[in-house]
């Protein structure tokens, strides 16, 4: 019982940190939700492309592992910008439907192309971080670093968005998108903006997931739909929301996977939702759809 | 300062304003009036840009406002306090008034203007962390219109400052634009509150159904006959 | 339907007759079958419910058939009726809630999405009784020459299949055709616009809802079960999943949505881009057509959204001057 015990526990903080980074991926989605109100369906998908980005510039390339890290969000962040710029833009104006449709196609579009340029492999940076041992419990150091960091993040973010101009107009817009002109604010400008730190943060989401994850094409599926269930049960667009149900479902998938195989966590972490989805549509914290 | 030559705007299919040509002089307080629908609205929303002219003209201290994107019209000096007060609910009185200040200009000098506003009205100061979607309907428009002086405006467009405010607050609001009017501000107004705002103005314009139909110094519409029968009621 | 229409459809059927060979029977029946799918996908999707997720129902009614014959002998005859049902308790107990408290677009196409991976994640975690990654195929139970079983719905010949698919195609278009010309077409169009509107004309909104999503998810499970037996192969992947999901999707989007023949147009043209596109690399390349699909996709929603079959329908009123046809 004792040991039992232990593993255990050791499970719960593994979720504890594992919940650090779905809170970042949940971070990025809700955020560009809350201002330019679409959702970035190829979201997982553009965390694939910076665990690429990574892995090749580390492995193939031998550049610097934190180098490879600065390079892999910035090409994210860019990516998060074109999706915007090009694809989504375009589609603003129509049903919102059509935006569903389009960031829906890239989702596809990534995979495939994904497998069409690397190929189904599964890719490994090879670094095996040691554990850190506190009395029976064995922590990857990958885990921690990944969840301290994201914690990091999601506080500079936070400071961001409630100390600058921008930060303060980001919110702004969520609130009242039709007034944003008269304060000299363009609309555009802060939705290419959120487009590039949404991408950021997903860029960090992979630096931290490729540590600890093998990158193939497929990896979104991975973490999108649990993504995805997170944002829908804080709220669309509520980050505190969000943040919150994220540990939750760590902890779902983390004990789930303790109890039984890791694919059984997942399906726990999803017929939890449907029964949140029943009880409190309105997700956790309540706010307007 | 401020002039509209011979403008005409509308939604889709819809005229809304009709050839209106109108002024507003440097220092002075002006007032649209009208009753509802008349496109009083429409007619800040034309200045602001947040609306094109089908034909016609807006022009800032000479310069035309034709080719200007809305975003901009704050840096030629105008500032659009809009109706029904639009505060950002979730953001504090304080970050409602810092995103007034959110143009460059404005920036360097928002701690003056900061201190400036609160000194016009100390209320904001007391309740500056509190949310704005919380405070009372005097207190929001109150905040509004120190949003709207946050960037140093030569021009404050208000639209219906009374709309929705119990008689007591009005009383209060248009103290308000008189003191800001004291503190050298040009103003245009937009009201329906005819008796109230032709206390705090200079000239008016009446507007109906997207023509001016009459214009003057406030004492003489106030004692026009005209007004006085179809909206003063006497 | 006109005469030109009924003569086409007569001719179509004769051709399994005409000896043209294994080959191009398959070509004709995957299409058949997917178009089924694809337009019982697009009951839901014209009215605004997009549903990334009916890779699910397509997955149970695979999976749910297939293992029950597998591990149980059950015939499927009982076996699809049964794998139907699980698939509309699935589509009741995702839709109510959503339905109920009016969770549309991006909360609804969320939902669904997660839906059908964790299905996909279920059949790969029953491993051991699905087979995992690797799929399944269904117990043959043809032996010998025997060229059909009806209690396994199992046949060799293709001509055979011909005509299942066929019939299934056009009870697929009848009941798309049935649907549109009823109440529950313009309540759906309705609540489409306007849903408290609707709710205070009297339409039950949730109700609506439920049924037209009820009627997708079956039938589309029947297409599941009916490829299953078909192809005699299914593996979580290619009949289930987010990926699934969006194939068709983009088909029914490449087609044309709001029209009855724009799903099939869909099916006929990803199908055959797929093949050409193999044929002319010469072996299957990894993830091409599906890049291509994924690129399409996204460039039809910018410049096409109504499809191709919308986009022709539209440039043939223009042309005329009339009302388009609705897809006849």
């Amino acid at each position: 019982m004792e040991i039992f015990d232990v593993f255990l526990l050791e499970t719960v903080l593994n979720g504890i940190l594992f919940g650090g980074v779905l809170a970042l991926l949940a971070l990025g989605l809700n955020l560009v939700f809350g201002v330019i109100d679409v959702v970035w369906i190829c979201y997982a998908e553009l965390v694939m492309i910076g665990m690429y980005a990574v892995y090749f510039l580390y492995i193939v390339h031998h550049v610097p592992l934190l180098i490879a890290f600065v390079v892999g969000i910035a090409t994210v962040a860019l990516a998060g910008v074109a999706l915007h710029q090009f694809i989504i833009r375009p589609v603003l104006a129509s049903e919102p439907i059509n935006q569903l449709l389009v960031t829906g196609g890239m989702l596809f579009f990534l995979q495939a192309a994904a497998t069409l340029a690397f190929g189904v492999q599964f890719r490994n940076l090879g670094l095996s971080l040691p554990s850190v041992t506190l009395g029976e419990i064995m922590l990857p150091q990958s885990r921690i670093y990944a969840a301290g960091t994201a914690l990091v993040a999601m506080l500079g973010l936070a400071l961001f968005l409630k100390k600058t101009y921008i930060g303060i107009a980001i919110r702004a817009i969520s609130q009242d998108r039709a007034i944003m002109p008269l304060m000299g604010v363009n609309p555009s400008r802060i939705y290419l903006i959120t487009s590039a730190i949404g991408g950021g943060l997903a860029g960090l989401a992979a630096c931290l997931l490729v540590l600890q994850y093998d990158v193939h094409p497929a990896i979104g599926l991975t973490f999108g739909p649990i993504t995805f269930m997170i944002c829908v049960l804080g709220g669309l667009g509520n980050m505190v929301g969000g943040f919150i149900a994220a540990f939750i479902f760590a902890q779902l998938i983390s004990i789930g996977g303790f109890f039984f195989q890791i694919e059984w966590g997942y399906v726990m972490a999803f017929a939890f939702f449907i029964v949140m989805m029943f009880i409190r549509p309105q997700g956790l914290l309540g706010r307007k759809s | 300062m401020l002039e509209l030559k011979s403008v005409s705007a509308g939604y889709g299919s819809f005229q809304a304003l009709f050839d209106v040509s109108l002024r507003v002089e440097a220092g002075e307080a002006v007032a649209v009036i009208g009753p509802n629908g008349a496109g009083k609205t429409t007619l800040l929303r034309v200045i602001s840009k947040l609306m094109e002219v089908s034909s016609g003209e807006v022009a800032m201290e000479g310069v035309s406002l034709n080719a200007v994107p809305a975003h901009r019209v704050i840096d030629l000096g105008i500032a659009h306090v809009p109706e029904n007060r639009r505060l950002f609910p979730r953001l504090t009185v304080e970050e409602n008034l810092r995103i007034g200040a959110y143009p460059q200009a404005a920036r360097a000098r928002y701690p003056e203007r900061l201190e400036f506003v609160y000194s016009l009205f100390p209320r904001m100061q007391e309740r500056r962390d509190q949310l704005a979607g919380t405070l009372s309907g005097g207190e929001q428009q109150m905040c509004a219109i120190g949003r709207g002086l946050m960037s140093g405006p030569k021009l404050l467009l208000l639209d219906e400052p009374s709309a929705g405010l119990a008689p007591v607050i009005v009383q209060q609001v248009f103290g308000l634009v008189q003191k800001i009017r004291a503190e050298g501000y040009t103003v245009l107004i937009v009201e329906q509150n005819i008796q109230q705002v032709l206390k705090v103005v200079d000239r008016a314009y009446l507007l109906e159904v997207g023509r001016i139909k009459a214009s003057g110094k406030s004492a003489d519409l106030l004692a026009s006959d005209d007004i006085r029968r179809a909206y003063i009621g006497l | 339907m006109n005469r030109a229409a009924w003569i086409a459809l007569g001719l179509f059927a004769l051709v399994p007759l005409l000896g043209v060979g294994d080959y191009y029977l398959h070509i004709a029946i995957t299409i058949m079958l997917w178009s089924f799918v694809y337009t019982s996908w697009s009951l839901m999707g014209r009215f605004g419910l997009v549903s990334f997720g009916h890779g699910a129902f397509l997955g149970i009614g695979a999976y749910v058939t297939t293992m029950l014959w597998n591990h149980y002998g059950v015939t499927p005859w009982i076996g699809i009726p049964l794998a139907l049902l699980l698939a509309v308790v699935v589509a009741v107990l995702i839709g109510y809630p959503c339905f109920r408290f009016r969770i549309t677009g991006h909360y609804f196409a969320l939902v669904t999405l997660a839906l059908t991976e964790v299905v996909r994640m279920l059949i790969v975690a029953l491993r051991d009784v699905t087979g995992g990654s690797l799929g399944v195929t269904p117990n043959i139970a043809l032996a010998g020459g025997q060229p059909f079983s009806l209690w396994a719905l199992q046949f060799a010949h293709k001509e055979v299949f011909f005509y299942i698919a066929l019939a299934f195609w056009l009870f697929g278009l009848y009941v798309w055709r049935r649907i549109d010309g009823s109440m529950m077409r313009y309540a759906m169009e309705a609540i489409s616009q306007e849903e408290d509107a609707s709710e205070s004309v009297g339409i039950n909104v949730t109700r609506t809802k439920l049924l037209i999503t009820v009627i997708s998810a079956a039938l589309t499970a029947l297409g599941g079960a009916l490829y299953g037996q078909y192809q005699l192969y299914i593996n979580p992947d290619t009949v289930s999943g987010v990926a699934l999901s969006l194939q068709i999707v983009f088909a029914v989007i490449a087609g044309g949505m709001f029209v009855q023949l724009g799903p099939t147009v869909g099916a006929a043209f990803t199908l055959l881009l797929a093949e050409g596109l193999r044929v002319a690399v010469g072996h299957e390349v990894h993830g091409l057509d599906s890049t291509i699909y994924g690129l399409m996709l996204v460039l039809f929603i910018i410049y096409m959204p109504h499809g191709i079959l919308g986009k022709v329908l539209e440039l043939r009123a223009r042309k005329a001057g009339a009302a388009a046809a609705a897809g006849d």
